[in-house]
């Protein structure tokens, strides 16, 4: 019983728990106070009066930033999503087909950056993209360009800093799966007249189907509420819901809109992560 | 009432110089509607059982997968837990008796070795769990060594054995407490075809050198005739018959068994005469009646099948002399297996009868061949009436 | 799958794709030892910005923190991942089990940004009502990282458990070991490589986060990724190249290491059990 006891607890205080209060606080009003928001419940006077403060949500509604920064995340994981599964399936795709004795060597490759610091790997790219950055630099000597490229602070430094970074998150997934893909399925297509391309389209692409879905979601769900990747390669005008949180939060210290915030991006995330879920318990099943 | 008994005495194990006839039990299980096993929810995996264990044999459960006979080794080692009844060993109520401290032990069907244990370490375990004195597992454990002749691979870990080996580092291990119960889980399914047999025959050698009751779990009916003294024909959580492996084979009690055990001709027909020392049977599918010499319980006019063995028909060019037992029909396939070969017959009604001839001389192809008309009869003896 | 017929355009793009996630860390390797100050223009070899690291009483007391907060942390939430997991793969269905798979996911997908808001609100929540924790500092991080690195733990022991034969486990019951000895004397060995690697993956993920440990460090406690991404913030410095060059020497040497000894394991087993193969019966 204490098997179970412990970690459920545990999880249910310090996971549960405290989405509750989130969501207690998005309903305060901010206060000068330590802590800095009122109160919901008062009791006085033999009178329990309750609180709740909607102007956060309706200042979410009312205030463009709000709306147009949870919709830009939305576009920008979407959009780095699609990027990292172009770039990822095929990755995964050869390592699935290398030589059983490299496989692994070729998935530790895959999997070693991760390992290193995120942050510093982010940082890396301030380098590289800067205006007076390695591929300006670069391009500038051999011609190429006469002004340099203005890249980092961009949207585009953000998509190539989400891709490269949540890189393995889409590779293992399907790398998974598609090292289960039992060959004599693409043998019987091409066996059966299917061209390759044919037996990719309909064979192979479908039978991975649910190693795309884990990884495209493990890229998104995570993306959407990124804050390091805008914070260090954005600009000014990238907006992300993420950042949003943390300079309301950071910044300008109004915690209940800081909480509404993240209730909000929470319900925009619920669809995605639930589908993740079910889909995993399935995959537990079935395998 | 549901029962499971082991008796104290019985079985073939004639060193331990028991009479075959005991009434002493060593375990028991009772239960009213029947055993359902926790993990199957509404379904009844294991239902109206009634099983008598003699001390000392060899039980083999035997039946396709599903039928429940696992659910039932599983129920005994206490790994399940019955919604209803009693499982008695010994004169023990294992009810609330948990699998680590029941008199019973399990060879696994993956044999379940301890991957981070070397052979030694694996028998021990058992005799740690009891606390048994140091020099008094190294002892045992030298013995059991012995016994599965294992003695030079004592430190080996399992990854490094073959099959054959590990099966045996799982059989001492099993047998290392000294079990009042050894229960064998599909013992060879992980075996190779050739290693299958040998092992068949040394795993029942020292089961029986060390007279330790046992309840073996197959769907191998081969494996449960070579290793059990009796068997147990389970289907869909029922047991629909016990009884030596000639018995069960010679004399099954229904089609089901008859059809699992080996194959066999049925031919549905009509009681039209019975008496004490014979029945006559209308058999449509023959045009012919049969002659079975022995009386029957149903009256004249029950629908009954008769069921004949392969090997007991002989199959002929010439018609056979006699009014009953034969059919003709035509050779309409002919399967050459080595030591036997398999005629299929088609009779006139369009049924298909298998025959089997010993091949005893060395011609290519036999006197009979395919689209021959033939004859195929059997003697009042060979023949099987079955009523369900 | 084996290697047959491979499109060459296959390991043109696994080259590139290799190349695309190792050329910026190889970059940053480069210019940390770069004399000029500049990141980017090459001035020659120079090791001073290393010596200026390690002059940092800043950087140096937050990397102390950070990894006596990763140690802490991984191992407790080794501890516990390991209960989870034992939950998720050897309870069965018992009441409560939807939730508490959900619980085991979340912190996987959750955005950072999300978990330290609410951990955080928590931790002032519970300090208002109960007088603990009293402010925020080591015991708060340890908290908050412990909690989503024990799910991490979790998803890694509770696939190894459902590989595992559980008939090991019976086995061992069935041989008269009562439920914990079953635990320690047989699952807890086999299970031992997976604990490590989560124990690991735990290390790495609090010694890495930012995120959570911004919210609900205080203002007492500054982890090192703090103390990195505050100077980020304020502009790219070799420093961080130096110190960015001695973390991927320690992962490289953990993962090059941990590489060899996991194939000389393998190639020994695969050669042991070939050698048992021919053993006759």
């Amino acid at each position: 019983m204490t098997v179970i006891g412990i970690p459920f607890i545990w999880l249910l205080l310090f996971l549960v728990f405290p989405f509750a209060i989130v969501f207690k606080i998005s309903f305060a009003e901010m206060a000068i106070a330590r802590p800095p928001f009122t109160e919901l419940f008062a009791y006085a006077e033999e009178k329990l009066s309750v609180m709740l403060n909607v102007g956060n949500y309706l200042f979410l509604f009312k205030d463009k930033l709000y709306l147009s920064a949870y919709l830009s995340s939305l576009k920008m994981a979407a959009g780095a999503t699609f990027l990292a599964l172009l770039v990822g399936y095929p990755l995964a795709y050869g390592i699935a087909r290398a030589h059983p004795g490299i496989r692994n060597l070729l998935l530790l490759g895959i999997v070693l950056p991760y390992w290193t610091s995120f942050l510093l790997r982010i940082y890396a790219w301030i380098g590289i993209l800067k205006t007076n950055g390695l591929i300006n630099n670069l391009l500038l000597k051999l011609g190429i360009i006469d002004t340099p490229l203005h890249m980092l602070h961009t949207d585009f430094a953000v998509y190539v800093g989400i891709v490269y970074a949540y890189l393995p998150f889409m590779v293992l997934p399907l790398y998974t799966n598609l090292v289960k893909l039992d060959e004599s399925y693409l043998e019987a297509a091409a066996d059966l007249g299917a061209k390759p391309w044919k037996t990719f389209l309909f064979v192979t692409l479908p039978l991975s189907k649910g190693g795309i879905i884990a990884g495209s979601m493990l890229v998104f769900i995570p993306a959407v509420g990124e804050f390091v990747i805008p914070a260090l390669l954005g600009g000014p005008d990238t907006l992300m819901i993420g950042k949003v949180l943390w300079e309301e939060f950071f910044n300008n210290r109004d915690w209940p809109v800081a909480s509404a915030v993240a209730i909000a991006m929470l319900l925009l995330l619920i669809i995605p992560m639930m589908w993740f879920h079910k889909h995993q318990t399935q995959e537990m099943v079935e395998s | 009432m549901h029962i499971i008994n082991f008796d104290r005495a019985g079985g073939r194990s004639p060193a331990m110089g028991a009479p075959y006839e005991s009434t002493r039990n060593n375990a028991r299980i009772r239960g009213g509607r029947g055993f359902r096993a926790k993990k199957f929810d509404a379904i009844t995996a294991v239902d109206n059982v009634d099983l008598n264990i003699k001390k000392g044999e060899v039980f083999a459960l035997l039946g396709a997968s599903g039928c429940g006979k696992t659910t039932l080794l599983r129920l005994l080692a206490g790994f399940e837990i019955p919604t209803d009844g009693q499982i008695v060993i010994d004169g023990e109520d294992m009810q609330s008796i948990q699998p680590y401290n029941r008199p019973v032990n399990m060879m696994f069907q993956s044999y379940a070795l301890f991957p981070h244990m070397n052979v030694s370490k694996n028998i021990a375990f058992g005799l740690k769990q009891d606390r048994v004195p140091r020099a008094k597992i190294k002892q045992r454990v030298d013995e059991l060594l012995e016994l599965v002749h294992m003695k030079e691979l004592f430190n080996r870990f399992p990854h490094q054995l073959s099959g054959g080996q590990r099966q045996r580092v799982a059989l001492a291990r099993s047998l290392a407490k000294s079990p009042k119960l050894l229960l064998l889980d599909e013992p060879m399914a992980a075996l190779d075809k050739k290693l299958r047999e040998q092992m068949q025959l040394e795993v029942v050698n020292i089961i029986e050198s060390v007279g330790v009751t046992c309840v073996m779990v197959t769907h191998d009916q081969e494996e449960a005739m070579t290793m059990a003294t009796r068997i147990g024909v389970m289907h869909d959580g029922k047991l629909l018959q016990t009884g030596t492996p000639h018995k069960v084979y010679e004399y099954p009690n229904c089609r089901r068994t008859a059809e699992f055990i080996g194959t066999v001709n049925t031919f549905s027909g009509t009681v039209i005469e019975n008496s004490a020392d014979h029945v006559i049977i209308d058999a449509p599918e023959l045009n012919r009646e049969i002659y079975v010499d022995h009386g029957i319980s149903g009256s004249v006019g029950t629908d009954i099948w008769v069921a004949v063995r392969p090997e007991k028909m002989t199959i002929d060019t010439t018609p056979p002399s006699g009014e009953y037992n034969h059919a003709r029909g035509v050779v309409e396939e002919i399967a050459y297996v080595g030591g036997l070969s398999i005629y299929h017959v088609k009779t006139q009604s369009g049924m298909i009868i298998r025959v089997t001839l010993a091949n005893v001389d060395r011609l290519a192809e036999g006197r009979i061949t395919w689209d021959d008309e033939v004859y195929l009869s059997w003697q009042p003896g060979a023949a099987v009436v079955l009523t369900w | 799958m084996s290697a047959t017929r491979r499109s060459p355009l296959l390991s043109v793009w696994l080259l590139l794709g290799y190349t695309f996630l190792y050329a910026p860390i190889v970059i940053l390797i480069i210019f940390s030892f770069n004399e000029s100050k500049l990141v980017t223009v090459w001035a020659g070899f120079s090791t001073k910005w290393y010596w200026e690291l390690f002059q940092d009483r800043q950087m140096l007391t937050a990397a102390w923190l950070s990894l006596r907060l990763a140690l802490m942390s991984a191992t407790a939430a080794a501890a516990l991942g390991v209960l989870a997991g034992l939950v998720m793969a050897r309870f069965g269905r018992f009441r409560g089990h939807n939730l508490f798979a959900g619980m085991i996911t979340a912190p996987l997908v959750m955005p950072e940004v999300i978990t330290g808001l609410s951990m955080l609100l928590l931790f002032v929540s519970m300090e208002k009502v109960i007088g603990w924790p009293d402010g925020r500092g080591l015991l708060t991080l340890w908290i908050a990282h412990v909690t989503f690195c024990a799910a991490f733990v979790a998803v890694v022991i509770t696939s190894r458990l459902r590989e595992m034969d559980e008939s090991i486990e019976e086995a061992a019951m069935d041989l008269g070991a009562p439920p914990f000895k079953v635990f320690t004397a047989i699952t807890l060995p086999i299970i031992m490589p997976a604990v490590a690697a989560g124990w690991l993956l735990a290390f790495t993920l609090s010694l890495d986060d930012l995120v959570i440990s911004s919210f609900v460090a205080g203002p007492g406690a500054t982890t090192l990724p703090m103390k990195v991404f505050s100077s980020v913030r304020l502009g790219a410095s070799p420093k961080i190249n130096a110190l960015a060059t001695i973390v991927v020497l320690f992962v490289s040497l953990c993962a090059v290491g941990a590489g060899i000894l996991m194939f000389r394991t393998e190639r020994q087993r695969k050669f042991e059990i070939q050698a048992a193969m021919r053993d006759t019966d």
